[in-house]
């Protein structure tokens, strides 16, 4: 596995995650945890990949890692390692941090010991996320120092150093990364890891409990501990001023992601300026930003999502009496909206420095494209849920979804995602609408999210009897992020035997009384169950077990099992167009002859479409067929 | 020198993995390269497009009409992303299309592949390939990517040698997967027809 068994100092490519992971072990972590999580999940899997092949190779690894059942719970195993003096890291995507802000908040008043690095990993333009939030204002809101990364190497050294900075601080560091720099693979140096700790040990300390008269004491302590990160932020090897060409009066401020498309549109326009490249985002450098603000006229500041950084030099020229020029989101220059790429940083620095844009924009095509959305892939256990669910439910039927591939049930044909916030809100949304509304309600979330945010409003629903019917999508794995291990399944994040957890014992523990467990590739009794619980007064829980086909098909393979495709046998088909416009797997298509067929190469074999087909014209492809 | 590729695809047909190998054999060639990809919900059957960038750059997205080369293992896949290419970008396709769902269901059409074809032709160079008919050949469908890969080599785009590919490619696949995937680099290679 070359991530760890290749020589140090070698230069080898990592996606900016991999690289996340190996500055953590080059530093010699000993704890890391996450909630998966898309664009963080490859610094975790990474993790787990990697004590899964050192397990194989009867070697033991060099730190403890685990999948969370939340991100909450996550950053406080991390942090009650880093109270035993351990170096622990933390991962999560964007609307993570907001799961796990309770405990973020507090345990920055409190500090930590061994160091701890909290990844944020934000998603501007959605790529796969329910908001574009930006994480960096919980580094203000909380006082934490952060750093951000702008390529994979970086992502690596600011990991490994940001273990340093962490523990001269006594402050968990947030290191705030982007999609762009997440799945951006680079070529990255190798260092020598350092030898982890294995165990720590507590050393009992009254501070660590936040009664309101610690709370009290320990909050000037966090203003004072900001101080000194400010000073250090001044000497941070990640806050440098480049000059490109003669030295004068303008100048750009950037950080992340930016800085790339910056750095090569000032070469490709020929722009002489001073750029000044900020890695350590909070604290800012006073002292450096006060030195460019006062060898500048106009500043440009280029920046992702919010005006983090330009209200902020708004603030210190403002403090200085300087009459600086600020160029940016509040003069309309930039968009608070998505990512940011050549085109956009290009286009716009070219306007500013009046020079003229090289590129050229084509025109859009005018051949009409059909869309290619994501879709629930065909034999997804969960198209036959849907299916089963939709064929006895009342037509106003309210459909709250959650997150995971399930979403997805939103297209076409089947359309039963109506309502999604965020991570368990399935649940909690569905005893609102059984309060506000006489329409029936079913409720849909995964396994995963079931442990992770949707006990609690399946309690809630209990305790107030709620008329709902609440579903748990159990395909035994977080398949949306890259098929992660959770509390119901039997192995860990390090591939060690682990405890069980069966959805429908902690929902009978949770006072649910009509529970009923399906396996939904038997549509029609999937149908009756659903059925029953909608007749059922009061709350109820369908547990809907089949595996992820992709998991099921992967363990065929391996295990040298055929898996057999089907077709449509054109004698018998009526064109119906039932497995189409109603069941809406995406195998089928109709041919130029208008004749349904199943795609070969995209059937997964489950067969559910044969219950589906009422002119029973769906067969089991022959070799030869 | 700068180099850009962008690649295109259907979620499962191993683009990711292509942009990934494609970018271990630039650091093999000893080239400067970045290479970003789409994780997460694009992977369920969605449109899929990574770039690779080599050379002097200091990241991996691909400026608009900047493309040295587009590669594509779908003909609607490759027009989808025609806004990265110019006159003189080098557009490799397969021949096959994967009708989207959205065909079936959503009442959308499926353009034929003359329409296609023409289109990019009017705007690049294109070359056809049946990779996935190559890929077949070679012992398995899987590897329509790799034969892409081929295709690529073949166009002199690469700032490094079609040897290095090649080895990159066997570097990273097991054992028994190698005669399969270099007859399928190889069919690639020689398929490359100007349009």
């Amino acid at each position: 596995m070359q991530i760890i068994d290749e020589k140090s100092n070698k230069t080898i490519l990592l996606l900016g995650n991999e690289a996340i992971t190996r500055g953590a072990i080059e530093a010699g972590v000993d704890v890391a945890t996450t909630y998966p999580g898309t664009p963080s999940s490859e610094i975790a899997d990474t993790f787990s990949a990697i004590a899964r092949y050192l397990k194989s190779q009867n070697q033991t690894p060099s730190f403890y890692f685990e999948y969370s059942t939340n991100e909450k719970v996550s950053l406080e195993v991390a942090a009650a390692a880093s109270f035993c003096n351990l170096r622990s890291l933390t991962c999560m995507k964007h609307v993570g941090l907001n799961v796990a802000s309770d405990a973020f908040m507090t345990y920055l008043y409190v500090g930590c010991k061994g160091g701890h690095i909290i990844v944020s990993a934000d998603d501007p333009a959605c790529h796969s996320s329910q908001n574009e939030q930006d994480n960096r204002y919980f580094a203000l809101f909380g006082s934490a120092p952060m750093l951000e990364p702008t390529t994979p190497q970086e992502a690596k050294e600011m990991t490994r150093l940001g273990f340093d900075l962490s523990e001269q601080l006594r402050l968990p560091i947030l290191l705030r990364t982007t999609t762009r720099l997440n799945h951006a693979r680079g070529p990255v140096k190798l260092l020598k890891p350092k030898q982890s700790k294995g165990k720590g040990f507590f050393e009992k300390d009254p501070d660590l409990v936040t009664v309101p008269s610690v709370a009290r004491k320990q909050h000037p302590i966090l203003l004072e501990k900001m101080e000194k990160a400010a000073a250090l932020s001044d000497v941070s090897p990640f806050n440098e001023i480049i000059t490109h060409g003669k030295k004068n009066r303008m100048g750009i401020v950037t950080s992340g992601v930016s800085f790339n498309y910056v750095t090569e549109a000032v070469k490709d326009l020929g722009i002489e300026a001073s750029i000044l490249k900020l890695g350590m985002t909070h604290p800012l450098p006073p002292q450096m930003c006060k030195r460019f603000i006062e060898t500048c006229d106009t500043l440009v500041v280029v920046e992702e999502l919010e005006p983090f950084l330009e209200n902020q030099f708004k603030a210190m020229a403002h403090d200085m009496g300087s009459s600086v020029k600020i160029l940016g989101k509040s003069t309309g220059h930039f968009s608070r909206l998505s990512e940011y790429n050549p085109d956009i940083v290009t286009g716009t620095l070219a306007k500013i420095f009046k020079k003229k844009n090289p590129l050229v924009v084509p025109a859009a095509t005018t051949v009409k494209l059909p869309r290619r959305p994501p879709a629930l892939c065909p034999g997804c256990p969960h198209r036959a849920t849907y299916y089963a669910a939709k064929r006895v439910a009342p037509e106003t039927t309210v459909y709250p979804t959650d997150i995971g591939c399930y979403t997805l049930g939103k297209e076409p044909p089947l359309e039963m995602a109506d309502l999604l916030l965020c991570m368990g809100s399935n649940a909690g949304t569905a005893c609102g609408l059984a309060v506000a509304t006489d329409q029936k309600i079913i409720s849909f979330m995964g396994d995963s999210t079931f442990f992770h945010s949707g006990i609690p409003p399946v309690v809630n629903a209990a305790h107030h009897n709620h008329d709902v019917v609440i579903t748990v999508l159990d395909n035994r794995t977080t398949a949306m992020t890259g098929h992660q291990p959770h509390p119901g399944t039997d192995t860990d994040g390090m591939g060690n035997k682990a405890k069980r957890i069966l959805v429908e014992d902690v929902v009978k523990g949770c006072g649910i009384e009509h529970i009923e467990v399906v396996n939904p590739n038997v549509i029609r009794k999937t149908s009756e169950a659903f059925k029953r619980a909608l007749d059922f007064k009061g709350p109820s829980v369908v547990v809907s077990k089949a595996p992820c086909i992709l998991l099921e098909n992967r363990d065929k393979r391996r295990q040298g099992k055929k898996i057999h495709t089907f077709m449509v046998d054109q004698i018998k088909c009526e064109g119906c167009d039932i497995c189409i416009n109603e069941f809406g797997c995406p195998a089928f298509y109709h041919d130029e002859k208008d004749l349904v067929q199943i795609n070969e190469t995209l059937c997964n074999g489950c067969g559910n479409c044969v219950q589906v087909c009422p002119a029973h014209a769906i067969k089991v492809r022959k070799e030869e067929e | 020198m700068k180099t850009s590729i962008v690649l295109s695809g259907v979620g499962g047909q191993g683009v990711i993995t292509a942009a990934n190998i494609l970018g271990k054999a630039a650091v093999n060639g000893k080239v400067n390269v970045h290479t970003s990809e789409v994780h997460g919900m694009a992977q369920r059957g969605g449109s899929v497009y990574c770039t690779v960038r080599m050379g002097d750059v200091s990241g991996p997205l691909v400026a608009s009409g900047t493309a040295d080369a587009l590669i594509s293992t779908e003909p609607v896949e490759a027009l989808r992303y025609i806004q990265f290419v110019n006159k003189k970008t080098k557009v490799v396709t397969d021949i096959n299309p994967v009708v989207p769902f959205t065909v079936a269901v959503g009442g959308e059409a499926y353009p034929s592949l003359d329409e296609v074809f023409k289109e990019i032709g009017s705007r690049a160079i294109l070359y056809t390939v049946d990779a996935l008919g190559i890929a077949k050949k070679a012992g398995g469908s899987i590897t329509r990517n790799i034969v892409m890969l081929g295709a690529l080599a073949a166009t002199d785009v690469l700032p490094f040698d079609a040897d290095i590919l090649l080895e990159t490619i066997l570097e990273n696949v097991p054992e028994k997967f190698k005669a399969v995937n270099k007859n399928a680099f190889n069919g690639g290679m020689q398929a490359l027809t100007r349009r």
